[in-house]
């Protein structure tokens, strides 16, 4: 299955095929999601009101997460591979990724100062997601540091591998040591402690962002394939 | 090709293979620096054996103890119990408390522990993973399945 999507033109004609899918489901999921989340849900027994933060803010921390296993994964196979899709997914999911663990981290911040009583704290959790967010950045600055595009797409993609440590320590921080974050709500060992009113918008919203990650990186990868081909018929007039 | 192929993919494996001892070591190492605050019987075990010194700032996290939230005689000062269900030790405020900030809450104060006294310069509620619509949580009062938060440990 690697071969085969490793000719763009294979993947450009699956992708334009689960392009307009991806955009009807984001639309559709993240629209009904927002009108449960918004009015239809009921407030927390504790929280109440602001509990609505948790709509937008979880699924974003999913998918700072999701996309990251998505970049190491990818990066890895260009890497063993020489998979030139594969690196092109990597470079494109980075930025994409970085914008929703930033999404997490303010939207954390934001729940966190009427909840807690405080923007920020050093706990286990918060400073895990800050240093996903540093590799993110990290690798977007090494992936264009050098001259050669190739060098930097590997050593961007050893960085990446590396980086995938972190992902189950932010999974798991919550449980190894105490943090004033809470353990989890929804992934966990017996059911999700969220009730049922409550998980459906949650839900919802979780399969909108998923969408909109791949719709997104659809228009991403086409972009930079296409960007491939400018540059390479530019270096065939120069040569002449 | 296919021998280049398998090495690189076997360089890639041991790689994250070392790293993840390597970080399970780091971070076994350096548990004491990570949790985020002490339960009140470490607190009162490490005072006891001098682990940690009055002029340390530290946080204690626990559940605030129920009937035990009073106000010292300036009105401004909120005394309270934190309590791991084992051990409590009193605690000092002054100035505003968070919104959850309530009996039975989880709480996380930082300040310094001093003639067993923790004086706080700051207090963070900290609220369980449940979550749930009033009414649901009245039922299950009503109904005697009403789990009160546990701490761990």
């Amino acid at each position: 299955m690697f071969n085969y999507f490793a000719n763009p033109t294979r993947y450009l004609r699956l992708i334009s095929k689960l392009q307009p899918i991806a955009m009807v489901v984001t639309i559709l999921t993240i629209g009904a999601g927002l009108y449960y989340a918004l009015f239809k849900s009921p407030p927390d027994y504790q929280q109440s009101e602001t509990v609505r933060m948790m709509y937008v803010h979880v699924p974003a921390a999913w998918m700072a997460m999701f996309c990251y296993v998505g970049l190491a994964c990818s990066s890895a196979v260009a890497l063993i591979w020489r998979h030139m899709v594969a690196d092109i997914v990597a470079k494109s999911t980075a930025p994409i990724g970085a914008c929703f663990t930033f999404l997490a981290l303010a939207t954390g911040s934001l729940w966190g100062k009427p909840m807690w009583g405080t923007w920020w704290v050093w706990d286990a959790r918060l400073t895990s997601v800050l240093i996903l967010f540093f590799l993110y950045l990290g690798y977007m600055v090494l992936y264009n540091a050098f001259d050669e595009p190739t060098r930097g797409a590997r050593a961007a993609a050893i960085l990446s591998i590396v980086g995938v440590i972190n992902v189950p320590i932010i999974k798991f921080s919550v449980d190894w040591w105490n943090t004033l974050h809470q353990p989890a709500s929804v992934v966990k060992m017996d059911g999700p402690a969220v009730h049922p009113s409550m998980l459906t918008p949650l839900l919802l919203m979780a399969v909108g962002y998923t969408a909109l990650y791949f719709w997104i990186l659809f228009i991403r990868t086409r972009a930079e394939l296409n960007a491939n081909k400018v540059r390479a018929l530019r270096i065939r007039q120069a040569e002449g | 090709m296919m021998k280049r192929k398998h090495r690189r993919l076997s360089f890639v494996a041991l790689g994250i293979l070392v790293l993840a001892a390597a970080a399970a070591l780091i971070l076994t190492a350096f548990e004491d620096n990570i949790v985020f605050f002490h339960s009140p019987t470490e607190i009162v075990e490490k005072f006891a054996k001098h682990e940690l010194r009055p002029e340390q700032r530290l946080r204690i996290g626990g559940l605030v103890e129920e009937g035990s939230v009073s106000k010292t005689a300036d009105g401004a000062t909120t005394r309270f119990k934190v309590t791991d269900l084992n051990k409590s030790v009193v605690v000092e405020f002054r100035g505003l408390l968070p919104d959850l900030f309530r009996e039975g809450q989880g709480i996380v104060a930082e300040g310094h522990y001093n003639n067993a006294i923790f004086t706080a310069r700051e207090v963070l509620a900290k609220h369980d993973e449940t979550y749930m619509p009033p009414e649901v949580a009245e039922a299950l009062k009503k109904s005697g399945q009403w789990k009160p938060a546990e701490k761990k440990k």
